[in-house]
């Protein structure tokens, strides 16, 4: 029991919730921004910056993904701010046109290029593969502490663990300007606190945890981590910090029942298969949302309550 | 190519506003989507004085400010405070927004808000002490709210928000205070405390220049006025600027008269007031 636990289960369990903790992170400033559609463009042009980058480099080697879609976090949120100014259209729309384009850019690059032989198909892509990640030189609680079988766990455990270090250190470091230029840009510029960019910091942030995310839960459900556990998080309090360290804790929730409801729930229930566990960790995250939107505390300040006199 | 100096046909140089004053503008033009919302906009605002901002909605008062501070973008003009470009010093001017410009629903406490006007003395990757909260315990309460520290900010009134946004201006503890329509949609008694505020800090020989709608008051809470409609109508002492011909040519003919006689009767009661 215990090897199999460590074998199949451990790393899922671990790597879903450091990427959820990831993401809820910066996600925290993209919901008080109202900037939650960031997310989701970043989430989906993270994809042809992938591609690009094997296409480029040959490999799927972690860091030339992670450059890649960075980059091409980087190229949308130029091309949306770009569309915004020429087309004059409001920043909804313009993210919508240009996350979606790079999108569809992305699975055509997918299959004119040769790479269905490497692990890069649409359904990884879209869904992550959290099931893969198998720790096959566990043997036994003593593995934790040998080097070797150590030396043997899935790549991306390392990969998230380093990423999730980054966002808090990113949130440590630049705390005050955050919180400064996320409240009130116009003073953060006034006081020489950089709004544009902090703002620019973020949304690189936001692709880095995407990537890092991005093997285990997907391009498209990685959306739900920037927004569900910040946003049920704002609920549970009116101050910032709290709202952070629930975020973190809805975050990591979501990632640890949903795995375990993915891969147990169906045989309580007297099915014979288990079901995805990153559109589980979602869904968790998306009940999570529910329940505090019902019962959380803080729930009224939805409104304008204080615009008026 | 020194941008600072001008040379007139008949040889003089023409220096651009004036070196030591708090904020000189000088063709500041702003515009939007190739529309010119600010048009090359010249005022000095002489050290020490109260300037209010006056002109119709959408005469670029507030873009004229935000422009002045590098908060929006401008097309071409030269700013300088204190004889310097505003970059350089930061740390001598307080910007106060307009109050509707700011979520107040944001997860922050009012004494959260008034450290952020503590921002440059922090420093960076430093955060907020014991010092910082009492600075701006201090703050709140010279605006009457020291009692709402712990208060989430959208629980306030409009006039709360406004006295907050006041008391994050003086934790800065500049010499230029710019602000946004500090008395629109606020109660009486906080029009008055953020008045008697303004004076002492005008008596500490601060400067205050702020964007005002009420005309009436015009002249009895400030002594220098700016009008303007995308361009500068006229500026100068309030008892010589603020004159109906000048509102005339600022909001284009559209006051009432009733309301040129109620500036003309507050305009006379400031003269029987400096007289006696």
């Amino acid at each position: 029991m215990s090897a199999e636990f460590l074998q199949l289960s451990l790393v899922p369990l671990l790597v879903g919730m450091l990427a959820c903790i990831a993401c809820a992170l910066p996600g925290n400033f993209l919901v008080l921004r109202r900037q939650s559609l960031i997310g989701d463009a970043v989430s989906h042009v993270v994809l042809p910056g992938i591609v690009a980058a094997f296409l480029v480099t040959g490999t799927v080697a972690a860091t030339a993904m992670l450059v890649g879609a960075a980059a091409a976090a980087v190229v949308a949120v130029v091309l949306i701010e770009f569309v915004r100014r020429v087309g004059r259209i409001e920043p909804g729309a313009a993210m919508g046109v240009i996350f979606t384009t790079m999108f569809a850019a992305g699975v055509l690059m997918i299959e004119q290029s040769d790479t269905s032989g490497v692990h890069l198909d649409v359904e990884h892509a879209l869904y992550g593969n959290l099931e893969s990640l198998v720790w096959f030189a566990a043997e036994d609680w003593g593995s934790l502490t040998d080097p070797v079988a150590l030396a043997d766990l899935p790549p991306q455990l390392a990969r998230l663990a380093v990423v999730t270090v980054a966002m808090v250190a990113f949130t440590i470091v630049a705390w005050k300007e955050l919180v400064l230029s996320t409240f009130d840009a116009g003073f953060a510029e006034s006081v020489g606190a950089r709004p544009t960019l902090i703002g620019f910091l973020l949304v690189v942030a936001v692709a880095v945890a995407a990537v890092a995310a991005f093997d285990a839960v997907g391009s498209i459900i990685v959306i739900a981590m920037f927004i569900c556990p910040p946003a049920a998080a704002r609920l549970m309090t009116d101050r910032l910090l709290p709202q952070i360290a629930w975020s973190i804790g809805f975050a990591a929730l979501s990632g640890i029942a949903g795995y375990v409801l993915a891969g147990y729930g169906p045989l309580w229930l007297g099915f014979d298969a288990s079901v995805s566990a990153a559109g589980m960790i979602a869904t968790v995250s998306g009940l999570l949302l529910a329940v505090a939107c019902l019962v959380g505390p803080h729930r009224r300040g939805s409104g304008r309550s204080g615009a008026t006199v | 190519m020194h941008p600072a100096e001008l040379v007139a046909i008949d040889g003089r140089t023409l220096k651009r506003g004036d070196a030591g004053s708090p904020l000189s503008i000088t063709g500041l033009t702003v515009t939007y989507s190739g529309k010119p919302v600010v048009f090359s906009v010249d005022v000095t605002v002489p050290a020490g004085s109260m300037m209010a901002i006056v002109g119709p909605n959408g005469a670029g008062k507030s873009t004229l400010i935000r422009a002045a501070l590098g908060i929006v973008p401008r097309l071409s003009g030269d700013v300088t405070a204190f004889g310097e470009p505003v970059g350089k010093v930061r740390d001598r001017i307080a910007y106060v927004p307009q109050r509707a410009s700011v979520d107040w629903d944001f997860p922050a406490t009012v004494l959260d808000v008034v450290v952020m006007g503590l921002y440059r003395r922090i420093g960076l990757l430093r955060f907020a002490g014991r010092r910082h909260r009492a600075t701006a315990m201090a703050c709140l309460e010279r605006v009457g709210m020291a009692g709402f520290a712990g208060r989430q900010i959208g629980q306030l009134s409009g006039g709360q928000q406004q006295r907050v946004f006041l008391a994050r201006a003086l934790a800065q503890d500049a010499q230029l205070y710019v602000m946004d329509e500090p008395f629109a949609g606020v109660d009486a008694a906080t029009e008055r405390a953020i008045i008697e505020v303004l004076r002492t800090l005008q008596a500490e020989g601060k400067t205050i220049v702020a964007v005002h709608h009420d005309l009436a008051t015009v002249p009895v809470y400030f002594d220098h006025v700016l009008l303007m409609n995308v361009r500068a109508v006229a500026d100068g002492p309030v008892a010589t600027t603020f004159t109906p011909e000048h509102l005339q040519a600022t909001y284009g003919g559209r006051l009432a008269p009733a309301q040129l006689d109620d500036i003309a009767a507050a305009l006379a009661g400031r003269r029987t007031a400096a007289a006696s």
